[in-house]
């Protein structure tokens, strides 16, 4: 009785199980993992500062999470899948290094974007404020590496030190001053000079 | 840039919320007295208010989303089903890209099977909710093992009173309550630990279709006990095993639940 009951699910459809077993494997990865696309896509577009590359990048990383998804340990499933993504975008900005997407010309340009936008009073209007986002946006992405990607994660993606860590490899205390040193560039950018606020 | 060059990067954990209680205490107490390193403290919150996670952040292209989708089905060699399509679009709040086949199966299922799909329905949405009270780090709204905190906290959320045993002695500690939304009406949720897993309680009044046995199944991994008592519904979620969850709903029902 107890053995034929045990028995006979094997006897009916031993594939049908396997396919059903992969099929709750993926809807598992679909609800899991996918809600973070558009985190996944806006971390990859700052990384390789390229919408295509971003794109290619993230696509490539998706496939390669669904195939390694048995080594997720169930820890943050966004550090988790931020890792791969970034394997993907370094991959492909070493592929094709292009000596005209440097980062100085971004630079200087959006430093004196950022001075100019920065006056205040001037963010009254929507083409002001779309203004005022591509130069936010141009700011960030003329900080260098490994800078820009600690201050992306913690400031735009919202990802703890421990997180950070994980997806980038490095220690927690080098997180630590990658971000300290990243958000100083950034408000040298984008902030008044100290000497002026410590007055005000 | 500061006087205090040792006391930067506490400044930054500080900020984040990354300290301990007492080095928070320290670092809050030399913020107090010290004019620099308050600046570079508020300096940084002012970067922070710029930097708006919404605007800043970009949203895939459209049809990304798509090309994945059939990238995993090419890659895992399995379609879909309908019922994991329309979860799918459910969960990412993209209804209008190419649901049109799930929402004709969503109502042709409708019109043919009712309360059988009320339930699995219900099921669904119970699961995602766990999920996603994992994944987005708002597994609890009110915080505490105290179960005389927990109880009245729903008061004015809800119109029922859902139990709120003490269970800890049956290796059931007590996580906190959160309200969640399930068949678009507010339901208690009661989360209890499990080891190092979770199991999410989700309370609501007993519908007048709602089937009065209970039942047990896993779905897509995870276990789901039902049952009904004193006109309130119980469905518990959980990743544990199907006994975990059995053990969990007799000694919740043992303790007055």
């Amino acid at each position: 009785m107890r053995g034929g009951r045990l028995f006979r699910p094997r006897l009916v459809s031993p594939s049908r199980d396997a396919a059903g077993r992969e099929a709750a494997q993926a809807e598992r990865f679909r609800l899991v993992m996918l809600p973070h696309l558009d985190a996944a896509y806006s971390f990859a577009r700052y990384l390789t500062r390229d919408s295509v590359a971003a794109e290619d990048a993230v696509q490539d990383a998706f496939l390669r999470a669904f195939r390694g998804f048995d080594g997720w340990r169930g820890d943050n499933p966004r550090a988790w899948l931020f890792a791969i993504v970034r394997h993907r975008c370094l991959d492909a900005m070493t592929a094709r290094r292009d000596p005209l997407r440097g980062a100085e010309p971004v630079e200087a340009i959006d430093r004196d974007s950022a001075v100019a936008a920065a006056e205040p009073g001037a963010l009254e209007d929507q083409a002001a404020r779309r203004s005022e986002i591509a130069m936010l946006r141009g700011a960030i992405e003329s900080l260098p590496e490994p800078f820009r990607e600690a201050l992306v994660l913690r400031e735009l993606e919202e990802l703890s030190y421990k997180d950070i860590a994980t997806v980038t490899g490095a220690p927690i205390g080098t997180v630590m001053s990658r971000l300290a040193r990243a958000r100083q560039m950034l408000a040298t950018l984008l902030l008044p000079p100290v000497s002026r606020k410590a007055q005000a | 840039m500061t006087a205090h060059p040792d006391k930067l990067s506490l400044i930054h954990c500080l900020f984040d919320g990354e300290l301990d209680a007492a080095n928070a205490l320290a670092i809050e107490a030399h913020l107090r007295e010290c004019d620099d390193c308050r600046n570079e403290f508020e300096r940084i919150k002012s970067l922070r208010d710029l930097l708006d996670t919404d605007r800043l952040s970009e949203p895939a292209p459209e049809g990304l989303r798509d090309r994945i989708l059939a990238t995993l089905e090419a890659g895992a060699g399995v379609r879909p089903s309908p019922r994991s399509g329309i979860a799918a679009h459910v969960l990412n709040g993209r209804w209008a890209s190419g649901a049109l086949a799930g929402a004709l199966a969503a109502c042709l299922a409708l019109t043919l099977g009712m309360p059988q799909l009320t339930r699995t329905d219900t099921a669904d949405q119970l699961v995602q909710s766990h999920v996603r009270s994992l994944l987005a780090s708002h597994l609890v709204d009110i915080p505490t093992s105290d179960r005389h905190v927990v109880k009245p906290w729903f008061n004015g959320k809800i119109d029922f009173a859902p139990p709120v045993p003490d269970l800890r002695d049956a290796g059931f500690p007590l996580i906190g309550g959160r309200l969640d939304y399930v068949d678009d009406r507010p339901v208690a949720a009661i989360v209890y630990g499990r080891r190092r897993h979770y199991i999410n309680l989700f309370v609501r009044p007993a519908g007048g279709l709602s089937l009065s046995r209970g039942f047990a199944e896993r779905r897509d991994g995870y276990s789901l006990a039902r049952w009904t008592a004193g006109g309130l519904e119980f469905w518990a979620v959980s990743d544990v095993g199907a006994d975990d969850l059995e053990a969990f709903r007799q000694a919740y029902i043992a303790h007055g639940g």
